[in-house]
């Protein structure tokens, strides 16, 4: 199945883009998937770019000084799912939406479904740009389409296993290297009075990661539309996994990201949490009083010996339809994710963690990290963003999915049910919703 | 439920009974005001505290009670917050008092005289265009804000002061409470001798008609500013540029992003708390001419 994923995927996503132009009375898009001629603008461009990252508008304010004649202007909203993408479906509609869009990988198929990106395979220097960019993420951004480039890169949440190396040599517990050794040290751990980790219900995409690492998909699509399946073999051995570890106990269920979650951390009532290159800045700014203590392994192993890794986080550049000027735009979306000035900034004042090959060379992850005990932790994410396997696919309804998913997850959490029926129950729901979009769906 | 409870056929009892029960019922009464009223200012208390605190203090300490050194990290939050992004937050709560303040007062012109109007003057059509005008209070404003947005796409308006400015201009509701009290408070006898007097009909009710009106006029305008002040989802919407965002769109889209700042959370609190204090303000200023309005009313 995932040998010819690749080459599927194209026809699929033409065939819903179609049907859905149909529903919506047509607009000028064609859906076609080979790229329209891209050519520069002889005169000056302004263009609009939407983005939630901190600080992005010192990076442009970079590029608008070498470039007089394209300037771009930032506009700043809420994060994706807290209401810029509806914007952009809005904006889409009215035909005013900004030139150029953050969006998350796991929204990147909504937005194709729905027609809403511009192929910019043949502006220059793009249909090639692959090789500067991490595998998956560049897999991410052509959908494995022939021809097709719908967005550049931006950054990635490559995963791994934050752990207190203090507490673990106090109590004389290795440091898991397998998901087997991980469960004995929850134990170990659970008795020493503390959990080992905490199991979010909210956090979907956080379990999207970890059946990622395990080799699974959730999202695939054959010749004639998607295959939803959250209940394979490899979601289903991470869902029993940690329906285990919840019912045995050995882990806490606090929301994620909340104060009381934060103060766990702080007060050393968690001793591991994995979780992606960004867990960094929120282990620093969550959990002050043990700085020094942590340390960065490799994510647990499902099978002794392996390096696998999963992800967790990441956004594109996207440029958005009906953009009068995607030479231009696709042009700054390149610089902006590869230039090493722009990338340091970037990483600098909105934490971003460069989905471009280059980036693990920058001067902000090299060298040592006193909040983890003058560890070269930025080595491990490295290492780790080369392990994710490429394949990974993300359905066009992901919002959809996660809330019903998480619903469930919520369910197991009380006792009233299991993380498998929550995964069961999140791709039944998943498959309703699709045809209610008139997407085609294999079952 | 006391009350309830005692049998009406026994006068002397019910007579000997009767201060006892008064107290008890009364301090039912205050009981459950009490109860009521920690439960609206716990939350407000909770934000009061907890904007003294900082970073791991927020959640290292006790949620409802200051730090020792709250009052000076009090005003290293409050300086945080105006100088963040080179005093965007200052820049919110400018665009929101010019939303709310110029809107609900042009929007309490309007209604007024609409609602004025409506009442005063016999035409064609009266009824129907009240009707139309009283339906619009059933319409949630949510439900307005997608197809306004495409109206104004139409004109290029979109992400401009107007895209806000212009629908908070009408008031259903206002226009309703308007006619209601135009009716009932200004009499057609004072508008006949106004006339004979020789004044304008435009004059007579910026004069006249509008002062006797005040009280519904200062209810309309508390009402219109504190919807205004509050309305959210349709400058999440219609704006783009963050510099045209009120204070409720800008706190939301900085609380979306602590996950990835997590700094901003100090910010957040404290701004939530600044962001009320307008409100509270308006609301204790204008209550003196509320009251003294309800007043009148009832001697009436």
């Amino acid at each position: 199945m995932r040998m010819h994923h690749g080459k599927t995927t194209a026809a699929v996503v033409m065939v819903s883009a179609l049907a859905l132009a149909g529903c919506a009375g047509g607009g000028d898009s064609s859906g076609a998937p080979e790229a329209a001629a891209c050519e520069p603008s002889t005169e000056p461009v302004e263009l609009t770019f939407t983005t939630w990252v901190p600080g992005m508008d010192q990076v442009v304010e970079l590029w608008n000084e070498e470039n007089p004649d394209v300037q771009v202007t930032v506009q700043t909203g809420p994060n994706g799912n807290s209401g810029t993408y509806q914007n952009f479906f809005n904006q889409l509609q009215a035909g005013n939406a900004p030139d150029l869009g953050q969006i998350e990988y796991d929204a990147l198929p909504n937005f194709r479904v729905q027609d809403g990106l511009e192929n910019i395979a043949a502006c220059e220097g793009i249909g090639d740009a692959g090789d500067q960019f991490i595998d998956w993420t560049w897999n991410q951004v052509t959908f494995g389409e022939e021809d097709a480039v719908y967005a550049i890169p931006q950054d990635s949440g490559p995963m791994a296993l934050f752990y207190r190396a203090d507490l673990f040599e106090q109590a004389g517990i290795e440091v898991p290297t397998t998901w087997e050794e991980y469960a004995t040290a929850a134990e170990q751990i659970r008795e020493e009075g503390a959990y080992i980790t905490n199991f979010p219900r909210s956090d979907v995409n956080w379990f999207a990661g970890l059946v990622w690492q395990a080799g699974g998909e959730w999202f695939s699509s054959e010749d004639d539309g998607w295959e939803v399946n959250l209940t394979g073999e490899e979601s289903t051995q991470v869902a029993e996994y940690w329906q285990g570890l919840l019912e045995d106990d050995l882990v806490s269920t606090l929301p994620s990201f909340s104060d009381e979650w934060n103060a766990s951390f702080n007060e050393g009532d968690q001793w591991t949490w994995v979780s992606a290159v960004w867990g960094t800045s929120t282990l620093q700014s969550g959990a002050p009083d043990t700085a020094g203590n942590w340390a960065v392994a490799p994510m647990p192993q499902w099978d002794a010996g392996q390096s696998a890794a999963g992800n967790w986080g990441g956004s594109s550049t996207a440029v958005l339809k009906g953009s009068d000027h995607p030479y231009e735009a696709s042009q700054f979306a390149l610089w902006l994710n590869t230039d090493p000035e722009a990338l340091a900034l970037a990483n600098e004042l909105g934490g971003l963690y460069p989905a471009a090959s280059a980036g693990a060379d920058l001067e902000a992850f090299a060298g040592a990290s006193e909040f983890f005990g003058g560890q070269a932790v930025y080595d491990v994410f490295a290492e780790a963003s080369e392990n994710v396997d490429p394949e990974f696919t993300w359905g066009p309804t992901m919002t959809q999915t996660y809330t019903d998913v998480s619903d469930g997850f919520g369910a197991a959490i009380g006792g009233e049910s299991t993380l498998m029926e929550a995964l069961q129950r999140g791709e039944d729901q998943t498959v309703d919703a699709l045809k209610a979009q008139s997407i085609p769906v294999v079952e | 439920m006391t009350t309830a409870a005692v049998p009406l056929s026994a006068p002397e009892k019910s007579r000997s009974r009767g201060p006892r029960q008064s107290i008890m019922s009364r301090s039912a009464a205050m009981l459950i005001m009490g109860v009521f009223t920690l439960y609206f200012l716990t939350p407000i208390w909770w934000l009061l505290v907890t904007s003294t605190k900082s970073g791991g203090d927020i959640t290292g300490s006790a949620a409802l009670w200051f730090t020792p050194d709250s009052f000076t990290t009090f005003f290293s939050n409050i300086t945080g917050l105006f100088q963040y992004e080179n005093g965007l937050f200052v820049k919110w709560l400018l665009n929101s008092a010019l939303y709310a303040g110029v809107g609900a007062f042009l929007g309490t012109i309007i209604a007024a005289m609409c609602g004025y109007a409506l009442s005063k003057y016999e035409f064609k059509g009266r009824e129907a265009i009240f009707n139309v005008v009283l339906s619009g209070v059933l319409v949630p404003a949510t439900a307005l804000a997608l197809p306004l947005f495409l109206i104004f796409s139409e004109v290029n308006l979109t992400n401009t002061y107007w895209a806000v400015f212009l629908p908070s201009l009408v008031s259903p509701f206002g226009v309703y409470l308007a006619r209601i009290y135009a009716a009932a408070s200004v009499p057609g006898e004072l508008l006949e001798a106004a006339r004979l007097d020789g004044s304008g009909e435009v004059r007579t009710f910026f004069t006249v008609s509008s002062r006797l009106m005040a009280p519904a006029l200062v209810t309309i305008f508390l009402f219109q500013f504190v919807t205004i002040w509050n309305n959210f989802f349709l400058p999440l919407i219609m704006l783009r540029d963050q510099a045209l965002f009120p204070v409720t769109l800008g706190l939301y889209a900085w609380n979306s992003q602590i996950s990835q700042i997590p700094e901003l959370r100090t910010f957040v609190i404290i701004g939530a708390l600044v962001s009320i204090l307008p409100l509270i303000i308006a609301f204790l200023g204008l209550q003196r001419f509320w009251s003294s309005g309800l007043g009148a009313g009832s001697v009436k």
